[in-house]
């Protein structure tokens, strides 16, 4: 019911991601069938009915209060446990950036996403640096290195299918890691509210596959060699 | 009748003193998330204290008469207490002074910052020193408002005596306001 | 501080009074609760029309709008902006922590009045300032504030980002406005809760809804400062040109994210425990037995607030802060489940064993649980940090807020307008229309906003105005239209209300003192209570609020106020 809305992932850590969100989505289903059940249950079952007082329970002595006490118990240690899943997955697609050899700059201004490359020098403000205009190319099968900033105000660089979202800010680089292991174009919009063009500022994410990679890497740099 | 008249101004004062208790620890937080956005901006390197165009002596001298004005508060209250009104008087009076010496002062030092070109947008630090001791001037300018109205009240016979402890509690805490916003700003 | 109850109050005699000092210069809390009530009603057919216009051109993109005209992109961030400010500051808290506080507080503590009368009206006042200063910032030149209600700079700090001038200005001064209202009235709830209960009403003996009023009050006081601070530093960004929040005069932008945060989740509960204490007061009623667990809720009242306070930065997880503080702040986050957590399992126990009549506020206050329950889980959601990497600024978080915070303010809000509407007005209001208007409300409540969590999984992101501009969203875009017609029945079921709440002033059958059989003190004055509320004697507090059912008693309930037990007959 939920999981399948997601969009087809694609990248490597997309999978823990799901993985994540599929392990809340069963833990809280189950207890939205068993507080919502027990709901009803106690509803229909406690109906008024003429000649029924109702019991006089206060819940006030242990006897009674550890059937709310034990469930909390339990909720306490299924929150440790989501953590605990969880804080090794934050750290992979957060924390630790894994060296590549493509290092890419990705800048929002409004209304669009500014996209640099270091050309074949492999540093970055010489004569080869390559710049796109929504338009982010890379290879399929390894990790790439992400440089994120802004110009203006704050946007939000988001590649639904590789689940990566980072919010970019202005007078900040924020280093960041993507891969992608299916080739094909996917979407990367904005989404932090970035003023009137907002609505309607994406990019494109072009995955290419591992031989096509060399080959438009030789088309955009072959006549601008200097 | 007394009785009940006292039951009265007994139950006003107690209001009175836990509204004021409850309003200041607002105050605190309003005065400690600014505080704390200084400090943590400083702390990332971005609002640098500018020591050398600073009036500390001005600044000192501004934090003895805040101390004193707190005194003469305290020395109000006592004689509030005791039912002395010609007292009472004296000392609010020399508590609404203090307070108007101490904002003659911060003017005085604004006038002499901003002809050296360090206005407010001048840079991150002169941001949070004119908000910060400008918000607090603010504060200062409604204790003086406050005492100067309670000395005119009790000339015309109006006086309540929980009323100047009240007012005094808002009077200290402006003051303690102070006492961290000095060495904060003008030491540090 | 309980030798406070023991101490007797005296005022002056209650008089009759003209037309001036009874509805405007008005201090009885009743009144002011009453003006609170229609304000809060007032502005949210405001926000509401502006929900309208938002979700037609969602549904159908760049078509006019019926009674409104087309909505551009600039338009749209301004109803999504104006939208959020209005529901949550100018009608969830009016209504449920300003009509509630001020109608209940003296009532249920056995009190005359506020502690600060005047203040009171002050209050009210200055929030009906507020409110006409958001109303006038919608047609300035310019437009009207459109940076999100969040107001994010560098969006909000520099006029050329969004080409709005005095619009968002006035908008950050209709909030200013608002708090020094709301911070007055939290002063004024605590004063009066701590000051002036009823002799015999001793803190374990209050009424749940007073728990949670007392301590919405605290959270709104200690933790509005820093948004005061933020929001004065933001003005002075737009005004004087310091670069607080900018970075290329040296600011800073995630410092605004702190401070409106460190703000924003004690918000959350500020609108939220009122609407839960007033569910808390309607179960035992209609179930006829105590609530389960008082202390146990009190308790989970307490720590939630506490809790509140140090997991801002789960609305931070991806903006930039250090990845390093994310998984501190997602643990402090999904520990609030705890507390939560208790409170539902009290509020289903309180069930168990009951005589339960479905009488209209127990629907709206079972609905409340029902959808608390749901909006709770799907926080688990956000609150872990690496599926909020996701799930962040996408519908999911939309449909989940709309869950906890608006069904909050829907459900529990109307569970206590229907319950203490004869003690309002002294009239029943109408079963017939209130049976259409609660059934309407919980089918397309669920119908609007249940299917924004898919659309939001499967990638659409908040704060756009054309969903088909996005290869992810166009196949879905069924469901835009889907909930933007149920929306119109939502807002056609509200329609009932305001036909109800208005025919039942007139029409309605006089309510008798209480026509619940309910225990709690405002149930002993009369329908609707006099001014001063008590008549000579003031009430005298002889047990806990909650006994119903207690084993050996001729009737089942038991009131509060001592010596009440003949006066409280069904007449």
């Amino acid at each position: 019911m939920f999981l399948s809305w997601l969009p087809e992932n694609v990248s490597s850590f997309g999978r823990d991601i799901d993985g994540i969100i599929a392990l809340i989505w069963y833990v809280t289903l189950a207890w939205f069938v068993a507080t919502m059940g027990t709901l009803l249950v106690f509803i229909v079952r406690y109906r008024r009915r003429p000649g029924r007082p109702a019991g006089y329970v206060k819940g006030d002595r242990w006897r009674e209060a550890v059937w709310v006490l034990v469930p909390c118990v339990l909720v306490l240690v299924l929150d440790f446990w989501m953590d605990f899943k969880g804080a090794p997955v934050w750290a992979k697609v957060k924390i630790d950036v894994p060296q590549s050899d493509l290092h890419i700059k990705v800048t929002g201004k409004q209304f669009n996403w500014v996209v640099s490359y270091p050309g074949p020098d492999g540093t970055f403000d010489t004569a080869d640096d390559k710049t796109f205009l929504d338009e982010l190319h890379i290879p399929a099968g390894k990790p790439v290195r992400l440089t994120l900033g802004a110009q203006d105000v704050i946007h939000s660089f988001f590649l639904p299918n590789l689940r990566v979202k980072q919010d970019v800010l202005p007078g900040r680089a924020i280093p960041a890691w993507i891969d992608a292991m299916k080739p094909g174009t996917y979407e990367l919009p904005c989404a932090a509210l970035c003023g009137m063009g907002h609505s309607g500022m994406k990019a494109t994410l072009v995955v290419h596959a591992a031989a096509d990679w060399d080959t438009w890497v030789a088309a955009q740099w072959s006549g601008a060699k200097q | 009748m007394s009785a009940t008249t006292h039951a009265h101004a007994t139950g006003a004062a107690e209001r009175g003193k836990v509204a004021i208790w409850w309003f200041l620890a607002s105050e605190i937080m309003l005065f400690g998330g600014l505080i704390s956005s200084f400090v943590i901006s400083r702390l990332g390197g971005g609002a640098q204290v500018d020591h050398g165009h600073l009036n500390v002596t001005v600044a000192a001298v501004n934090t003895f008469i805040l101390l004193s004005s707190s005194y003469t508060m305290v020395e109000a209250f006592g004689c509030a207490e005791r039912g002395d009104r010609r007292a009472m008087r004296l000392f609010l009076g020399l508590t609404v002074l203090g307070g108007l010496a101490f904002l003659g002062l911060k003017a005085y030092e604004y006038t002499g910052e901003i002809l050296h070109g360090f206005t407010p947008w001048a840079g991150t630090f002169w941001s949070f020193y004119y908000t910060m001791t400008g918000l607090h001037a603010l504060h200062v300018l409604i204790g003086v408002i406050a005492n100067a109205t309670l000395c005119v009240a009790a000339r015309l016979g109006l006086e309540r005596p929980y009323r100047v402890e009240v007012a005094g509690l808002y009077w200290h805490f402006v003051d303690i306001v102070w006492i961290f916003l000095f060495p904060l700003v003008y030491l540090s | 501080m309980s030798h406070a109850a023991t101490l007797p109050r005296v005022h002056e005699p209650h008089e009759a009074a003209g037309f001036f000092r009874t509805y405007l210069y008005a201090t009885d809390h009743k009144t002011i609760a009453k003006q609170y009530l229609l304000l809060g009603l007032l502005m949210a057919v405001v926000g509401g029309f502006l929900s309208y216009a938002m979700r037609w051109q969602l549904a159908w993109p760049d078509t006019e709008v019926p009674g409104f005209g087309f909505v551009g992109p600039e338009t749209y961030n301004a109803l999504v902006t104006n939208h959020g400010t209005v529901m949550v500051f100018f009608v969830a808290m009016p209504i449920l922590l300003g009509s509630f506080g001020n109608f209940l507080i003296p009532l249920m503590i056995g009190a005359r009045d506020m502690a600060f009368p005047r203040l009171n009206a002050l209050s009210f006042w200055l929030l009906a300032l507020g409110s006409a200063v958001l109303c006038a910032s919608f047609v300035v030149p310019g437009g009207a504030a459109s940076a999100g209600w969040t107001g994010y700079p560098p969006l909000s700090a520099k006029a050329e980002y969004t080409g709005v001038h005095w619009g968002l200005t006035l908008w950050l001064l209709a909030h200013a406005i608002e708090f020094a209202a709301f911070l007055l009235g939290g002063v004024n709830f605590l004063t009066t809760i701590v000051t002036m209960r009823a002799p015999g009403l001793t803190v374990g003996r209050l009424p749940l809804l007073i728990w949670q009023l007392a301590t919405a009050s605290i959270l709104f006081l200690l933790s509005v400062g820093p948004l005061i601070a933020g929001a004065v530093m933001l003005l002075m960004d737009r005004l004087v040109g310091t670069g607080f929040f900018l970075p290329e005069r040296g600011g800073e932008p995630l410092l605004w994210q702190h401070l409106f945060w460190f703000f924003g989740h004690p918000e959350v509960y500020v609108v939220l425990l009122p609407a839960l204490g007033a569910s808390l007061e309607v179960y035992p009623v209609f179930a006829r037995k105590p609530i389960f667990g008082y202390r146990l809720i009190v308790w989970a009242t307490i720590v939630a607030g506490a809790l509140s306070f140090i997991v801002w930065a789960h609305h931070m997880f991806v903006s930039g802060m250090d990845p390093r503080l994310a998984m501190p702040f997602s643990i402090t986050t999904i520990l609030i489940s705890v507390p939560f957590a208790l409170a539902v399992f009290t509020m289903i126990a309180s069930l168990y064993r009951g005589s339960i009549a479905l009488e209209l506020p127990m629907l709206w206050a079972l609905a409340f649980l029902a959808m608390f329950i749901t909006g709770g889980l799907t926080g688990i959601f956000l609150g872990s940090a690496p599926s909020d990497i996701y799930l962040n600024g996408t519908y999911f978080v939309v449909a989940h807020f709309h869950y906890t915070l608006i069904s909050a303010v829907i459900f529990g809000g109307f569970a206590g307008i229907y319950y203490w509407f004869p003690k309002m007005f002294g009239r029943m209001l109408g079963t017939r229309l209130g049976q259409l208007h609660f059934w309407s409300t919980l089918a397309f409540f669920n119908l609007t906003f249940f299917p924004l969590h898919w659309i939001g999984i499967a990638g659409m992101v908040r704060r756009i105005a054309n969903p088909l501009q996005y290869d992810l969203v166009a196949p879905h875009q069924w469901i835009n239209v889907f909930s933007t017609v149920s929306l119109l029945g939502l807002i056609a079921g509200q329609a009932v209300f305001f036909l109800n709440f208005f025919l039942s002033q007139f029409r309605g059958r006089p309510a008798p003192a209480n026509p619940w059989q309910a225990t709690t003190l405002e149930w002993t004055a009369p329908s609707p209570p006099p001014h001063g509320n008590w008549g000579a004697a003031l009430p005298a507090v002889e047990r806990g609020p909650y006994e119903y059912s207690v084993p050996g008693a001729a009737q089942d309930w038991l009131p509060q106020r001592a010596g009440a037990a003949v006066l409280g007959s069904r007449s």
